[in-house]
């Protein structure tokens, strides 16, 4: 690649003062990383969004208005919200505990990888798996009642709860690495010096670990929530699709590929990435009001 | 030291939640793996019988032979392309300060900041616009969406651990910049190439929504297929629809514990270092 | 809950033994520590001297022995409920509070009353003159600074027990010399007991009362810094205290309190500090050691011959590195320069040399 540049007429003053800046042969090596960006993703985006101001109506907001006028529509923002933040809260919180635990524990590879398996089992597969562990005849209904907890079959799937199991296990892995990493980068004898000051663990939470994590765990929860609102294969599969899990992907989809209106599918594709930039941007908003440093004891 | 009663009571509590995650976790996956064995499973803890033959049917009922092939083929080139310009690009910016540096870098964090389903949709139609949808090549582009910036954000870190002298020295001794990467970069990269390169593998199986919007009938790989089974079910007998689910988890099982075993497993997500922080 | 009081005598370690899996990294330690005194653990890394500290803390759970205030036994208590100060090797400060809310942080846990709170804290800040940097954060000070407040934080709640662990070793030199007065007066002035850890005998002997040097987890020596620096009664120790020529010999017989000792056909005098297993009979073999600034030219026919290897000037004088005919290198000091391949002489006074008799 540095032939290339060799090769060129341009004078060693060019180059020189290029590399000066920082660019040089090497720099060059992001260029086809960063045109497959532009090409592949701002370059679509950017398409979807003008082609979202072109609806078959023939005026500009025609899209927009039609999504905030109908309830069928609009409607899907608050499902999906209603889905996604008390999924991504719940993993958070279930997940902030147990990497606390795991993180005393000197043998955490098999533990951690037991927890992560859902990761390789996708959506689809806990769908399908849900649909027979969660069926009336699962093994999930048939233990609960041979122990005498259930009378009657409970029915999680084809509903609000199937889509919210199914996030609440796939998502949870991915919350639990991310929780795990930030809880393993505090310096563990900031906890140390607390506990011989007189600190007894409820108060260590409190007064060292929560606020040095509380940045870390708003990025987690950002991506998390990104992954439970991008919800399409469990919310058809085991949940209730045309109605309480009409989730705001599948607006998206059906527009694309079932009423072939690219244009109105755009629009929709444009607000939902709205929608969720404004919960990211609020999250990390509130982020910037805590402590952000590094969580080891800072050195000189 | 003696614990007090409450904090055994919370060790308690935490271990009996991660039991019943774990519990309903495996309960699934066996209900998926009985049921794939199964001759005839109604209303009963166990099946009447098993039976290996659901996995023949399932192979031909959704001509699993293709499907598997289109998968390595898309898998294998998502993994290879990924690694040709995720590297380079992470080796500039681990080891250079150019203006547009920063740009760029928020560049590389918005496919994976942002939803599949959100820019998939765009993304299908521009694709199908050029004649890519539906197509195999389509599939492996739209794939690399995530998957490139997921290498280069962590190669980044792995790239700025690595004594930048090894790099001079070489340049000292007259290598250009395309031999030091062959010579010197690539063999003291390749753990951390081979780790990023796996965990894009074990993504891209995985990957259904991307794949979903682009792939056509003749370029469905594995999830998507098992999607439509799963979509479908009732005009296949359910048994040949887990056959084809337990293939697909062996798929990904596979790579995953061959993935676990190079890398720690919170660099799984880890995305690099600390996104965006 | 805590024992907090800094009304105790003394300290007692009774058999403490920590085991690591396979590997016991304390096999039993014994001491007895006074009130206010200062108290310095001294060995290499691994030696367990860090551990012990940690076992003290409460860190770490014993796995035998007990630890006594007293007559209250502290072992079984957790950390936070024995109320010691300890200062950690990196400091350990909560990077997210102020320099006032970690030194106040003790204070706050014991559930002090704010006025009372603040007027400890100013006081604790003016005691290692921080005044003024009160309200910064931990990542804005530098190293000495972040020192001062890690020791304000543990002296603060005026502990029975000040525990710290290699407290200078992330310092530059010179200011591990100021630290080093800077701790000691802050001992001297709150009257407290200080444990201190260390690898670096130098610290060891200006600061301590009482030096223990630890070496694989048990105690080599225990005695204030001038016993152990002329009579160290190990040859560990002695390596630890700059006896850095050791030489190996055979006894030929002894001359009142002095062993002779003959090195490669010299016969040399020197203290006996141990005997050889069965006493020190003629023909044991035995080992020398002399620190390098006691050992000189002699200009006679005395003295063990040496090769000049290498000679450099030192300022004061010059050091010099010779070889016996066996290849034994010997470091000395000379007066004056001298030539490389010279032969010469080295010797030293007997109350200078020391002999140990059951060397490894």
């Amino acid at each position: 690649m540095s032939a290339v540049m060799e090769g060129r007429a341009d004078g060693p003053t060019l180059r020189q003062r290029l590399a000066a800046r920082g660019i040089d042969g090497a720099t060059l090596l992001v260029l086809p990383c960063v045109a497959l960006i532009l090409g592949l993703f701002i370059y679509p985006f950017l398409y979807g969004l003008m082609l979202s101001f072109e609806p078959k109506d023939g005026s500009l907001f025609g899209n927009y208005a039609r999504f905030f006028s109908e309830p069928f529509l609009y409607g899907t923002i608050f499902k999906t919200l209603r889905l996604a933040f008390p999924v991504t809260l719940l993993n958070l919180l279930i997940a902030i505990p147990i990497a606390f635990r795991v993180r005393l524990l000197r043998r955490q590879r098999l533990l951690t990888t037991l927890l992560v398996l859902p990761i390789t089992l996708g959506t689809v597969l806990v769908a399908e798996g849900m649909l027979f562990y969660f069926g009336p005849q699962g093994w999930f209904n048939r233990s609960l009642m041979a122990v005498g907890l259930l009378s009657t079959p409970v029915s999680v799937l084809n509903g609000y709860w199937g889509v919210f199991i199914s996030l609440v296990l796939t998502g949870f892995p991915f919350t639990f690495l991310l929780t795990l990493s930030y809880v393993s980068g505090i310096d563990p004898s900031l906890e140390n010096a607390a506990a011989t000051l007189g600190a007894g663990p409820a108060a260590r939470f409190r007064e060292v670990f929560l606020p040095l994590l509380v940045p870390g765990l708003a990025i987690t929860f950002c991506l998390s929530f990104v992954q439970a609102y991008s919800v399409l294969p469990s919310a058809v599969l085991v949940g209730d699709p045309a109605n309480v899990t009409r989730v705001i992907s599948i607006a998206a989809y059906q527009a694309a590929f079932e009423e072939y209106d690219y244009s109105m599918a755009s629009a929709i594709a444009m607000i939902m990435g709205a929608v969720q930039l404004l919960v990211v941007v609020a999250v990390l908003g509130c982020r910037s009001l805590f402590y952000r440093g590094p969580a080891a004891g800072a050195k000189g | 030291m003696q614990k007090s009663v409450m904090s055994r009571l919370w060790i308690f509590a935490v271990w009996a939640m991660i039991g019943l995650f774990l519990i309903n976790l495996m309960g699934l996956i066996a209900s998926v793996l009985t049921s794939s064995v199964a001759t005839r499973w109604l209303g009963t803890w166990l099946p009447a019988g098993f039976t290996t033959r659901w996995y023949f049917a399932a192979w031909d009922e959704f001509q699993l032979g293709d499907v598997l092939w289109v998968t390595f083929q898309a898998v294998g080139a998502v993994v290879v392309l990924s690694g040709l310009l995720g590297v380079p690009a992470a080796y500039a910016l681990a080891r250079r300060e150019f203006p547009a540096k920063r740009f760029v870098m928020l560049l590389l964090l918005l496919p994976l900041l942002v939803p599949p389903i959100t820019y998939g949709i765009p993304l299908a139609t521009v694709l199908y616009k050029a004649g890519l949808g539906g197509t195999l090549t389509g599939v492996i582009l739209a794939n690399l969406v995530p998957t490139v910036p997921f290498v280069v954000l962590v190669m980044i870190p792995f790239i700025e651990q690595i004594d930048p002298r090894t790099e001079a020295a070489a340049r000292v001794f007259g290598a250009n910049i395309f031999q030091m990467f062959v010579h010197v970069l690539v063999p003291v990269l390749m753990p951390g190439v081979l780790a990023a390169l796996l965990l894009v593998l074990v993504r891209t199986i995985g990957m259904f929504e991307l794949t979903f919007l682009v792939s056509g009938p003749g370029s469905q790989t594995l999830v998507v297929a098992l999607y439509y089974a799963v979509f479908a079910s009732g005009v296949r007998a359910v048994q040949s629809i887990d056959a084809m689910a337990v293939i697909y988890m062996v798929t990904t099982l596979v790579w995953l514990i061959v993935a676990l075993r190079f890398v720690n497993p919170t660099q799984i997500v880890g995305r690099g270092k600390r996104p965006a922080s | 809950m805590t024992v907090g009081s800094t009304t105790f005598k003394q300290l007692h370690l009774q058999g403490v033994r920590r085991e690591f899996d396979a590997f016991t990294a304390l096999k039993g330690l014994d001491l007895t520590v006074e009130r206010g005194e200062f108290i310095a653990l001294l060995g290499p890394s691994g030696c367990g001297k860090t551990t012990a500290l940690n076992c003290i803390a409460g860190l770490l759970p014993v796995s035998g022995g007990r630890i006594m205030l007293d007559d209250r036994r502290v072992d079984v208590l957790r950390p936070e409920e024995r109320g010691f100060g300890m200062v950690f090797q990196n400091y350990a400060l909560f990077p997210h509070m102020t320099v006032r809310k970690n030194i106040g942080f003790g204070l706050r846990m014991r559930g002090v009353p704010k006025p009372e709170l603040e007027k400890r804290v100013d006081a604790a800040l003016a005691a290692v003159r921080l005044e003024s940097q009160a309200q910064k954060l931990p990542g804005q000070l530098s190293g000495g600074q972040q020192q001062r407040v890690a020791i304000a934080r543990a002296i603060v709640v005026e502990p029975p027990l000040v525990l710290m662990d290699e407290p200078l070793s992330n310092l530059d030199a010179k200011l591990r010399l100021e630290m080093r007065q800077e701790i000691r007066r802050i001992h001297q002035s709150l009257g407290s007991t200080t444990i201190y850890v260390t690898h670096d005998q130098e610290e060891a002997l200006s600061l301590a009362d009482r030096i223990v040097v630890l070496r694989d987890g048990a105690i080599r020596q225990v005695g204030t810094p001038a016993e152990l620096y002329a009579l160290p009664a190990h040859l560990d120790v002695a390596d630890f205290m700059g006896f850095r020529n050791r030489v190996d010999g055979e006894l030929v017989g002894m001359e009142g309190e002095n062993a002779l000792l003959d090195i490669e056909g010299t016969v040399i005098r020197g203290r006996m500090r141990t005997a050889p297993a069965g006493g020190a009979a003629a023909g044991k073999a035995a080992v020398a050691a002399i620190r390098p600034d006691d050992l000189e030219p002699t200009g006679t026919a005395d003295g063990i011959p040496v090769r000049v290897e290498a000679v450099e000037y030192r300022g004061r004088g010059f050091h010099g590195v010779g070889v016996t005919a066996s290849g034994t290198e010997l470091h000395f000091a000379s007066p004056h320069p001298l030539e490389r391949g010279a032969a010469i002489r080295l010797g030293a006074d007997a109350g200078r040399v020391l002999v140990f008799g059951d060397a490894r």
